[in-house]
């Protein structure tokens, strides 16, 4: 237990004291926090560029119809013909013409309207243009219909959908995607460490292999103290590289919007989100009940289960690959070899991702998802994105956790086995081109 | 005889592959032990058993009277043939964490290494990470970690691969300055004339199976063939030559000599001892040079390795 800790300490201090280790946690931050600035920096940018669309209107519909707005503003010209119009618009260094020209009914005129522009126009001006015209035609229709304008307005009312689950209360469109987020988020984040911090340790064999200090270690401790105080050491610098990331992350974020003048809440609002989304953002912010309602739904996700299923989940999930990483590096000589044996690693793992994404965010109860969440390569990724719909009846089932659990920690016991003695013979082995029929052969040695 | 080390019938089995069949050595206390064989011949698989690096499949291993357990390898030093250390630790630090894993306390080790840093005159390569040193340095370290701990027992697997002739005699002579102390030592090697200048016994390992094993002296008796290299000054060398053959089994000897005298090498048979050839000669020529033909360990290496 001692020369463990000892194991544990060494592996942790290297890989803290690594140079590129170092140079990677701080510039991270850096590098992520500059990337969000300079998006929210071209995006303002964007914003401020405000375009300028001439209208010939010689028609009588579409009067009053386009009025000035923070991205686009009308100029009117009028008593000119189409062709100096042109000319002046491009003269004059505007973003285009729209020609309206005369007509007797607005359905002739509407199939006359002509864009001109010097390039193909950008959809953000037509898009609004389009609105605008469509409207009016609609409008005008009616009208001759017989409506009255005063009922136009009502008609135009958009309509929303109510949701209620079968006991009766009221549920929430979006939800879903929320706690789907979260969930997916905490697979996510498993992945990537798995993946990062995997090659980390299995690196790190090949490093004592090629250094040829292994025998040195493995005559005073054995290869499966070495083998699990590497991964235990890994994943601590790892942790610790996670959170000074998320920290220091969350300061520059701070510190930048606070020096770039951006409030952060505003930040949904300024990028080009689509009016039907500020729409139904403002709808929802505008009734309490609404809130209120989100905020129940988002403290029914199970948080304490979810805390804990990801602690068991992580550690598992890791332990099981990581240790499946360090029989790689124990079975190979340099990393140009590992390739063989990577795929079928990062195979799961991806599998878990893609199908967490297409399948369980859809129905995280079908039967695949399921599936998934029981077998132990994806279940760490599937069944945490999985858990915020709750456990339960209305959630994953109690013997699904369970079972999923259960089947892991086996699993685990299994491969830290099958791992520690592919390890402790391949540690060994120089200048043997390890095959699978090797490492099975390794298995049944004494 | 007290033994330190005693393996008993020892077997290992790699899939298909016999290394070691039955394999039994003894190794006295406080001696120089030779563990000798040609490549591949199953010598580390030996000392791994010894390490517990590895187990046999068969057979029992004692360490001073007891079987071979987990707590024995704090009293255990083991350089082997394939080494190295971290290259991006610092020597001092890397130094007291292997001296650790090997049981011993921080300031014990720290202790232990001072001395020895001392001794080879190497204290400022404390803070020096190992890839800065040059191999033979690294080599240093490399044995002062094997021997800090002050094991009963140490391991050298090929212990003067990589060093220089002045350094490989300061190992030598530590080596030796070590088994004055009370160290037992097994010594694996190549070099034959490492052997015969250090080995007091040696085992000699073929093909999985020990062959040959025993005080060097008593093999080299054993080895000798009655056979002495003999110079001769007289004036009708062939008619000698002729007469030697026709009693003897004679070859050409080589040794060096200021003169050009007959250089024979002589071998005798049935009970015939160096008197009498003496005897013989004596009447016949002047003997300027007559000595028995022991053989080296490498002859016997040779020899016993290409009968088995």
């Amino acid at each position: 237990m001692e020369k463990l800790l000892l194991i544990i300490k060494r592996e942790y201090l290297a890989k803290v004291r690594n140079k590129s280790f170092i140079v990677l946690t701080i510039l991270s931050p850096l590098l992520i926090v500059g990337m969000i600035a300079l998006i929210v920096f071209l995006t303002q940018i964007n914003n401020d560029e405000k375009r300028t669309v001439v209208v010939l209107d010689e028609s009588e519909f579409f009067t009053n119809e386009f009025i000035t707005t923070p991205e686009l503003s009308f100029v009117d010209f009028e008593g000119i013909g189409v062709e100096s119009a042109k000319d002046s618009v491009a003269g004059l260094g505007y973003y285009g013409l729209l020609h309206i020209p005369g007509g007797n009914s607005i359905d002739e005129v509407a199939e006359q309207i002509r864009f001109y522009s010097k390039g193909s126009p950008s959809f953000s001006v037509l898009g609004p243009l389009e609105a605008r015209i469509e409207n009016k035609v609609r409008e005008e229709k009616l009208r001759n219909l017989g409506v009255k304008p005063e009922s136009i307005d009502d008609i135009s009312s958009s309509y929303e959908i109510s949701t209620s689950s079968f006991t009766g209360e009221r549920s929430l469109k979006g939800v879903n995607e929320i706690k789907a987020a979260i969930g997916g988020g905490l697979g996510y984040l498993i992945m990537m460490f798995i993946i990062i911090y995997g090659a980390f340790v299995m690196r790190s064999v090949i490093e004592e292999k090629t250094s040829r200090i292994i025998e040195v270690i493995i005559s005073s401790v054995k290869p499966f103290q070495l083998m699990l105080g590497k991964i235990i050491g890994t994943s601590l610098a790892g942790i610790t590289q996670f959170i000074i990331w998320i920290l220091s992350a969350g300061v520059l974020l701070l510190v930048v919007f606070t020096m770039m003048g951006v409030d952060p809440q505003a930040l949904q609002a300024g990028t080009p989100v689509s009016s039907e989304a500020m729409e139904t953002l403002e709808a929802t912010t505008a009734s309490a009940e609404t809130v209120n309602l989100y905020f129940r739904e988002f403290m029914k996700i199970p948080w304490i289960t979810l805390f804990v299923s990801f602690i068991l989940y992580f550690t598992l999930g890791y332990l099981i690959y990581s240790s499946i990483y360090a029989a790689i590096g124990a079975a190979v000589d340099n990393e140009t070899d590992t390739q063989q044996f990577m795929f079928p690693v990062i195979m799961p793992l991806m599998l878990a991702i893609y199908v967490g994404f297409f399948s369980v965010f859809d129905n995280p109860h079908g039967p695949i998802a399921v599936g998934f969440s029981l077998f132990p390569l994806t279940s760490p990724i599937v069944m945490l994105m999985r858990l915020p719909a709750g456990v339960g009846p209305d959630g994953v089932p109690w013997w699904q956790l369970i079972t999923s659990v259960l089947i892991l920690a086996a699993s685990f016991l299994a491969v830290v086995w099958l791992a520690a003695r592919i390890y402790r013979v391949g540690i060994l082995m120089y200048g043997k081109k390890a095959s699978y029929k090797e490492i099975y052969k390794w298995l049944k040695y004494q | 005889m007290e033994e330190l080390l005693v393996a008993e019938h020892v077997s290992k089995k790699y899939g298909q592959h016999l290394a070691l069949d039955d394999v039994s050595i003894r190794i006295p206390k406080n001696s120089i032990f030779g563990l000798l064989g040609p490549n591949g011949a199953g010598k580390t698989t030996l000392i791994r058993i010894i390490n517990q690096i590895t187990y046999p499949d068969h057979g029992k291993v004692l360490f001073d009277g007891e079987p071979l357990e987990r707590k024995h390898i704090a009293q255990i030093g083991y350089l082997p043939e394939e080494r190295g250390l971290y290259k991006n630790m610092k020597v001092g630090e890397q130094a007291i964490y292997l001296a650790r894993l090997k049981g011993l306390s921080k300031s014990d080790a720290k202790k232990e290494l001072e001395y020895w840093f001392d001794r080879f005159g190497i204290v400022d390569w404390w803070h020096r990470k190992v890839q800065e040193l040059s191999k033979g340095m690294a080599q240093k370290i490399q044995f002062i970690v094997t021997v800090l701990h002050k094991p009963k027992l140490l391991i050298f697997d090929e212990p003067f691969s990589g060093f220089d002739p002045i350094n490989a005699n300061l190992i030598k002579d530590e080596i030796l300055n070590l088994q004055k102390q009370g160290a037992t030592v097994i010594f694996s090697t190549h070099r034959m004339e490492s052997v015969e200048e250090l080995c007091e016994y040696i085992a000699l390992i073929n093909k999985s199976r020990k062959i040959l094993d025993g005080k060097l002296i008593d093999i080299k008796r054993k080895h000798k063939s009655n056979t002495f290299d003999i110079g001769l000054e007289l004036a009708d060398k062939d008619k000698l030559r002729a007469d030697l053959d026709e009693r003897f089994t004679v070859s050409d000897a080589f040794f060096r000599s200021v003169g050009d005298e007959l250089k024979v090498r002589v071998q005798l048979h049935n009970g015939a001892t160096a008197n009498d050839l003496l005897e013989y000669l004596s009447k016949r020529a002047l003997i300027t040079h007559f000595v028995e033909v022991i053989p080296t360990a490498n002859d016997i290496f040779i020899q016993t390795i290409n009968e088995d």
